[in-house]
């Protein structure tokens, strides 16, 4: 059923889910954001609708709801690990159909890669719900209806903005008798058709095409752009990777933690072994990693479709520009040579 | 939850918690190299790894060197954070362990038919267990040619087991330049030659060290007439979970923690970092 709510009454609303659940949304944070006098938007807890930021894009994704940037996973003495606790919460995240399909490429990487469940990231992802907030056009960076992620059903509730109302599609059973009491509407949620920019997958049918594409110049073109500073990982819904750490809690100390901390392939030291050895040691191969890891390595394993959701949000963060969906364009034209050789 | 759980019954384990174990003896190899025997009752399989962490210093993939009843060995290169502070450990510690992990040597598809193994350096040590089973089981194998290489007389590792592989394997052991008694000199892939693939009716070909040496020592191999699919080699990669979720050893959509660190060469050859 939909309903019409007002900011008021949504706000009693969400006071009483507060004492089950922890909501998440796109909030502002003034003069936070990456140029002076900019304000950053980002995914934080919220305690009234007013609070969220619906009409502009947040710089970084939902994801750290699930997969925080830096998180505790064992605390340990000096003969023994203990598991860390979560909060007894269920968790409400507002967050858009992009990010909602970003989400699920983290679960297949968590969840279903090698067969065996991410611990940490289950007891979280178990107590997540989303409540989708609708998209009209999306913004000049985003490529959601290229990747297939602009269109979703898999919400408990959609929500769409007015000026002091929002409309309300409920479709989970546990909520819907907060609505009892409002006014019906019609309302479904609508989705972006269009995007300002197009990006093609490109279309590599076998290894020898992919070793061919290892080597095109494009990437070597990135050398002297790319400043290796991972800002694309960091806000990305789907880079998923990490690195752990022991933090001892004082200098001499016998206590402390082993740390999962959010990890970038773009990072020299991502693949460095103790001995100096490492792989990919230019900013280009690193990048061709990480973009073949986004349109071809996540489809081959999982038998799916690619990885990007299209967001976008790493053209907004790159320090340099560069544009993720131009390079997947300029790899698929490439590609499209290749093919067109080989099919002669 | 809506198609969201995995494997129910490992649904609440936490994978990522070591448990303590006693080690029963150590062994100084080189100045830099020793030999870890620690005690488990794991079912471990010939060339995989386990996660070996100290509290306040971290975690490291190290692979078994040796699988024997109740115990495996490491053999650990003291170069890293980790590594460097695991050179401290002496017999009676307990160190905290986390696996097995990973694929290992196909053992099953190696019998019958002749064995080449072909190591450099520490990469000795992901075939050892591997050479001490076939020693112990050599009727098994028709035969078995070994060829292992060091830097210098100095870097050997495992001298007691090489001078016992030399009574019942086809041995050649290698120093890069030195000179001495019962080492040849050069590198491994100036001995490949030895070696006639022909002569056998079946065989197999285990190849192991540093990434630029397996690629070397593979081209030899083949030059020879060795045949891709009859060729193993082993990765090392960075790794902080060794379960499938860090991404450190993620080559292409290979994992190598998942789906190595044994690969077939004809797999093996076109996995690009």
């Amino acid at each position: 059923m939909s309903y019409t709510v007002s900011f008021e009454r949504m706000n009693e609303l969400i006071q009483s889910l507060q004492s089950n659940y922890k909501i998440f949304a796109p909030v502002r944070f003034e003069k936070r954001g990456r140029y002076s006098d900019t304000d950053m938007v980002r995914y934080a807890n919220i305690s009234c609708v007013e609070e969220i930021v619906h009409d502009e894009k947040s710089d970084f994704s939902p994801k750290e709801v699930v997969f925080p940037v830096t998180q505790a996973i064992l605390y340990f003495t000096e003969s023994e690990f203990m598991e860390s606790r979560v909060h007894d919460k269920k968790i409400l995240i507002f967050l858009r159909s992009c990010d909602i399909h970003g989400i699920r490429r983290l679960d297949n990487m968590f969840l279903r890669n090698g067969n065996v469940a991410d611990f940490y990231y289950k007891r979280l992802r178990e107590k997540v719900k989303f409540v989708l907030m609708e998209c009209h056009d999306g913004w000049d960076t985003c490529f959601c209806v290229s990747m297939g992620s602009n269109e979703t059903s898999d919400y408990s509730m959609a929500v769409r903005f007015h000026d002091d109302s929002l409309e309300i599609d409920v479709k989970d059973e546990e909520f819907e008798p907060m609505f009892g009491k409002e006014a019906q509407s019609d309302f479904t949620p609508e989705f972006v058709k269009q995007n300002a920019i197009t990006v093609k997958i490109p279309d590599i049918r076998d290894k020898d095409t992919l070793h061919e594409v290892y080597n095109l110049p494009l990437w070597q073109s990135y050398n002297s752009r790319c400043q290796s500073c991972g800002a694309c990982n960091a806000v990305c819904i789907t880079c998923s990777c990490f690195t752990t750490t022991d933090v001892v809690y004082s200098e001499n100390g016998r206590m402390g933690e082993r740390r999962r901390v959010w990890a970038s392939c773009q990072h020299e030291d991502f693949t460095a072994m103790a001995g100096g050895h490492r792989f990919r040691t230019t900013p280009g191969e690193r990048l061709r990693f990480r973009a073949l890891h986004k349109v071809y390595d996540y489809r081959q394993r999982f038998k799916t479709e690619q990885m990007c959701v299209g967001c976008g949000r790493c053209d907004d963060r790159c320090p340099e520009f560069i544009s993720f969906s131009a390079m997947i364009n300029r790899l698929s034209e490439e590609v499209d040579k290749l093919n067109e050789v080989k099919s002669k | 939850m809506n198609g969201l759980l995995v494997h129910e019954t490992r649904a609440n384990h936490n994978e990522m918690i070591p448990t303590a174990h006693e080690v029963l003896g150590v062994v100084r190899e080189t100045e830099t190299e020793f030999t870890l025997r620690v005690k488990t009752d794991a079912e471990v399989h010939h060339g995989q790894f386990f996660q070996i962490s100290l509290p306040k210093v971290g975690e490291v993939p190290i692979s078994v060197s040796a699988i024997e009843d109740g115990f495996v060995e490491f053999t650990i290169r003291s170069v890293g954070k980790v590594t460097g502070e695991l050179l401290r450990i002496r017999k009676g510690d307990r160190l905290f362990l986390r696996g097995p992990y990973g694929n290992s040597f196909p053992i099953h598809q190696f019998r019958g038919k002749d064995l080449v193994i072909i190591a450099g350096g520490t990469g000795v040590s992901p075939v050892r267990s591997t050479l001490r089973y076939f020693y112990q089981h050599r009727g098994e194998v028709p035969s078995l040619h070994f060829i292992a290489g060091f830097k210098d007389d100095n870097s050997v590792l495992f001298r007691e087991d090489l001078e016992l592989f030399r009574q019942r394997f086809d041995t050649i052991y290698s120093l890069d330049h030195d000179k001495v008694p019962g080492f040849e000199v050069g590198f491994v892939t100036e001995h490949v030659k030895q070696i006639t693939f022909t002569d056998f009716s079946d065989y197999n070909v285990v190849i192991v060290g540093p990434p630029v040496m397996m690629h070397y020592v593979a081209l030899e191999c083949l030059k020879e007439g060795a045949s891709e699919d009859k060729m193993w080699v082993s990765f090392e990669r960075k790794m902080s979970c060794a379960i499938g979720k860090c991404g450190h050893c993620k080559i292409d959509e290979t994992y190598v923690c998942l789906d190595g660190p044994v690969f077939n060469y004809s797999v093996a050859k076109s996995l690009l970092d």
